[in-house]
This record gives structure tokens, sequence and C-alpha cells, in this order.
């Protein structure tokens, strides 16, 4: 599981991203458009702050501050191959701590939810499996339930480990803490029509076709929207 | 003002006692808490990770059930809290998103205009009730007990809430007017985790380690936790910890309404005590003194 070195970083030509770099990188600033001061980014110093805060980052592949490094370079696709993005806990330490308020831990659940739309992933990856499940318990009941989702989670990666959970499991149901059937909701529907609706959505950075600049830096999207508009000052920056 | 009560799934299962002494301890003040009929998962950070309108949504219908019977929410669970409180800011922060989930609720018939304020029963018993009259309520005190105050991350972070997001002191002021003495506890907004335990569990482990040994080499008698995920991770794994770490963790970890309702004159199984994986009776009972 913690195995896996560190992602090498391949850019062919200095400055120019490589074709499945942009589409990474169109994919992810499209995510970064729904994180409130996601712009921010631009604004990293490179002090560490974050990675110092980070009670996880021990355990990373690539440290919070080097994720911003790598996406700075044009190097997205290593970040999402990465184990930073599926270990952090949001704790949110390195976002309070930001001396520039860069919401980190929102950025990366931004890189979380590309990861996943890219389908970038081992397959039964824990996180990922955990959050599918869960999703469908809550689609299914409205409510999640505790021990459903931790058998067929246990089920679905490790067996064994499901054995080493049976003590646990003991001592809190001889206490009433574990509920064998599902809490259903009354208005089920209601919630399924609301999923359904809300999946059918457009989200609002999807609407406008992304253009991203085929250069190496920041290229917000607002800002290569506007350029597209012809607002901005000519020629590329 | 009415308090809605938003238990949150784990309330329900392996958070059983953080249920039961939060209503014991908000009737013995006689605050009522009214439950959110229907009530569905806030989606919590799993949610976050798919598709974010559908998260967002799930939690704005939470909001909105609210909204139509009026009051403030208290949310127990600290992922909830954040959750439901992110929902609320999200919303307001972008007016786009907002559209996209107003018309996701109308599916479902149902309208929420942003007017509900999300509120942990920490902030609602020091900021609301006051310590002062919580003091004047109680009939025990909880002198000559060591508490090591934990409040974890969610409740106090992302954003600037009700307490300081890296030295808050609203659970140790509440304690130390109870009688109790907090022992220095540098780990009091450190991360236990959440579901890493879980999904990278070595991780998971060590984290717990750490907190458990921080409250240990400080003399506590006991952990007061604000969170059924952490209450879970530091309870349920001790042994597991004893054993990757060769120490001999044997820690009280107790919801602090559990602990309030108790100095509040509840007995033991009203809030829930005996629902504990590790007993903190001999600890209180005996060196305490009972007025």
């Amino acid at each position: 599981m913690m195995e896996g070195d560190r992602v090498a970083f391949k850019l062919s030509t200095p400055g120019v991203l490589p074709k499945s770099e942009r589409k990474l990188r169109e994919e992810f600033l499209s995510q970064l458009e729904l994180v409130p001061g996601g712009e921010k980014i631009k604004s990293c110093i490179q002090c560490g702050t974050c990675t110092g805060s980070c009670p996880v980052s021990y355990v990373m592949d690539i440290s919070p501050r080097e994720v911003i490094a790598r996406f700075r370079i044009g190097d997205i696709e290593s970040i999402l191959k990465s184990r930073t993005i599926w270990v952090c806990a949001s704790c949110y330490a390195c976002t309070t701590r930001c001396p520039s308020g860069i919401r980190i831990t929102d950025i990366l659940y931004a890189m979380k939810r590309t990861a996943i739309e890219e389908g970038i992933f081992p397959s039964r990856f824990p996180v990922y499996t955990m959050s599918e499940g869960f999703v469908k318990n809550v689609n299914r009941y409205g409510r999640n339930h505790e021990m459903g989702l931790l058998v067929s989670f246990y089920l679905r990666t490790s067996p064994l480990k499901l054995l080493k959970m049976l003590p646990l499991g003991w001592r809190l149901f001889k206490r009433k803490r574990i509920s064998f059937t599902p809490m259903k909701i009354k208005r089920l529907d209601q919630i399924k029509s609301i999923v359904a609706k809300a999946e059918s959505q457009v989200m609002p950075s999807e609407k406008a076709s992304i253009m991203v600049a085929s250069t190496v830096g920041y290229g917000s999207t607002t800002e290569v929207k506007q350029r597209a508009a012809g607002a901005a000052q000519g020629g590329a920056k | 003002m009415k308090y809605l009560y938003y238990p949150g799934c784990s309330l329900e299962s392996t958070g059983k006692p953080y249920d039961v002494s939060v209503r014991t301890v908000f009737k013995l003040l006689g605050f009522e808490l009214e439950e959110i009929a229907d009530w569905n998962c806030c989606g919590a950070t799993a949610y976050m990770s798919v598709k974010e309108t559908v998260a967002l949504s799930i939690s704005a219908r939470v909001l909105a059930l609210a909204e139509k019977i009026g009051g403030e929410i208290i949310a127990p669970c600290s992922s909830c809290y954040t959750i439901l409180s992110k929902t609320n800011r999200d919303l307001k922060a972008n007016p786009e998103l907002e559209e996209l989930v107003k018309e996701a609720l109308d599916a479902g018939g149902l309208t929420y205009n942003g007017t509900v304020s999300v509120r942990h029963p920490l902030d609602v018993l020091v900021n609301d009730i006051g310590i002062e009259l919580i003091t004047a309520k109680a009939v025990r005190s909880l002198h000559g007990l060591k508490t090591a105050n934990y409040y974890g991350c969610q409740l106090v972070r992302p954003e600037k809430g009700f307490d300081d997001r890296e030295f808050p002191t609203s659970m140790d002021n509440l304690f130390a007017s109870l009688g109790a003495e907090n022992v220095y506890f540098p780990a009091k907004v450190r991360c236990c985790g959440g579901m890493l335990m879980t999904t990278f569990t070595e991780v998971g482990l060590k984290l717990n380690h750490d907190i458990l040994q921080r409250a240990k080499e400080n003399a506590a008698d006991v952990i007061l936790t604000t969170c059924p995920m952490c209450h879970i991770n530091l309870e349920g794994y001790q042994s597991e910890i004893n054993k990757k770490f060769h120490t001999n963790f044997n820690m009280p970890i107790v919801y602090f309404t559990q602990l309030l309702g108790w100095a509040l004159g509840a007995g033991m199984e009203e809030v829930g005590m005996e629902l504990n994986l590790i007993p903190i009776e001999h600890r209180v009972v005996g060196g305490v003194v009972t007025r």
C-alpha cells in the first residue's frame, strides 16, 4: 500500500505543454473554478508552511508545496498519479496557515475530482472504493449505513481485514453501537429526484468551452476566457 | 431561538453515546431540541470527491427542511457541521452554483433561501447558554479530574468560526469552570485522520497514537471529544495502537457532552457512559467530590 517511488517528472519541450497535459490542465482548471478563491494559487511563495503543517505529509510522495510547484511547471499528470491527493484527510491545517490564503485542501479536492473524472487511479483503490460505496449507500437509503458501508468496503478491498475488524465490531455490537439494518428515510423519492436533477446539471465552468493556454504557467480559465473575448491586452503573458 | 437537532448518521450507530448525551444535556439545561424530521446524510467528505453540485444539493436538502421549520441547526458531528456550513458558504459565494442547487431542490419540491445558520453544540453551550448558567446548574464538581480537551480539526477549521483555529479554548473554559483540570495538550487540534483509519490504516494508527501519547504524557485521565469520527478512532483502535507501537494506553475517550451531562446531575446511563468501550466510571466517581 505504501510503496511507490516519486513520480518521475517528464516534460519534453521546455515551456510547452504536451497534449495529454493540456487536457488534464483543462479538466483541472474547470474543477478549480468551483473553489472560491481558486485563483490565489498564483500567489504561492513556495514557503512550505503547508507541508510543515500537514500531519500526513510524511507519507505523501509529492508534498503539498510541491503540488503547486508542479502545477506551475505544467506537470499535473504526476500529481494526479500521486498518493498525495488520496491521503489528504482534509484537516485544513495547511489552508488555515497559508500566508498567501491559498485553499490548498480544496485544491487537492479539485485534483481528486479531476483524477476520478479522468479515471486515473488503481482499480479497487481504497479511497475511491470508499467514496463510491458511501455515495451508493446514501442514494439508496438517504442516510449512511456505517456497518453496511464498512463490510462492503472490506469485501471489495481486503476481506482479511474484515476478520480483523470482528473483535471491535463485537464490542460495539454489545453496546448497541452497530445497527444491522439501514435507516431509510421516508422521502427517498425526494432525494432521488434531487440527485437525478443535480447529476444532469452542467457545472458553471462546463458551460463555456474552456480554452487553456498551451504554454506553461497558470492560465486560469477566466483569464483565458477574457482574452478570448478580446477584453485583455494583446499578447500572451 | 429554536434549536433544530441534526444528529447525522454516525450518531445513530457508533456515535450513540454522543446522541444520548447531547439530548440529555439540553434537556437538563431547559432547552428544547427539535429533531429535523426525515433528515438525510449531509454527504460528508466522501461525497465532496464526486460531483460537487450533487454533494451540495444533498446537504442543501437538510438546510431546506430546517428553513421550513425555522430555527438554527445544531450539528454535533464535526463533519456534518463542516459540510453544512460549507454548503451555506459556497452557495453564498457562488450565485451560479446556488442557482443550480435551487433547481435541484426544486425537483424535489423544496426551496432554500440561505437563512439557516449551522451551529455546533459546543458553540451553543458556551456562547448562547453560557458557562455561567451551566456552572449554576451543575450539581457535581469535576474537581480532581484531569481532562485533555480534544477539538480535532473540522470543528475549528477551515473558516474562523466560534473559536480560534489553532488554539481553541471554549471547551477548556467550560470544564475548568466545572472544576476539572485542563492538562497541557498540544494535540488539541491535530487531525485524527478520519476515514484514513479505514483507507490508509497505517497512517490512521500513527496519527491517533500521537494524540494519545500527548494526552498520556501530560497525565490526562480522559480525552474529551467533540466528533464521532475522532471518538471511534481514538477509542476503538487503542488496542491495535498498543500492539503496533508497544504502548499500553487505556485512555477513556468520552464525548464532552457525556461528562457535562454527568456534572449537570444526569446518571451514567442517561449520558450513555456504559456505551463507551473504555470505562471512565471509577475515575470520575472515585476522584470527584459529589455535592
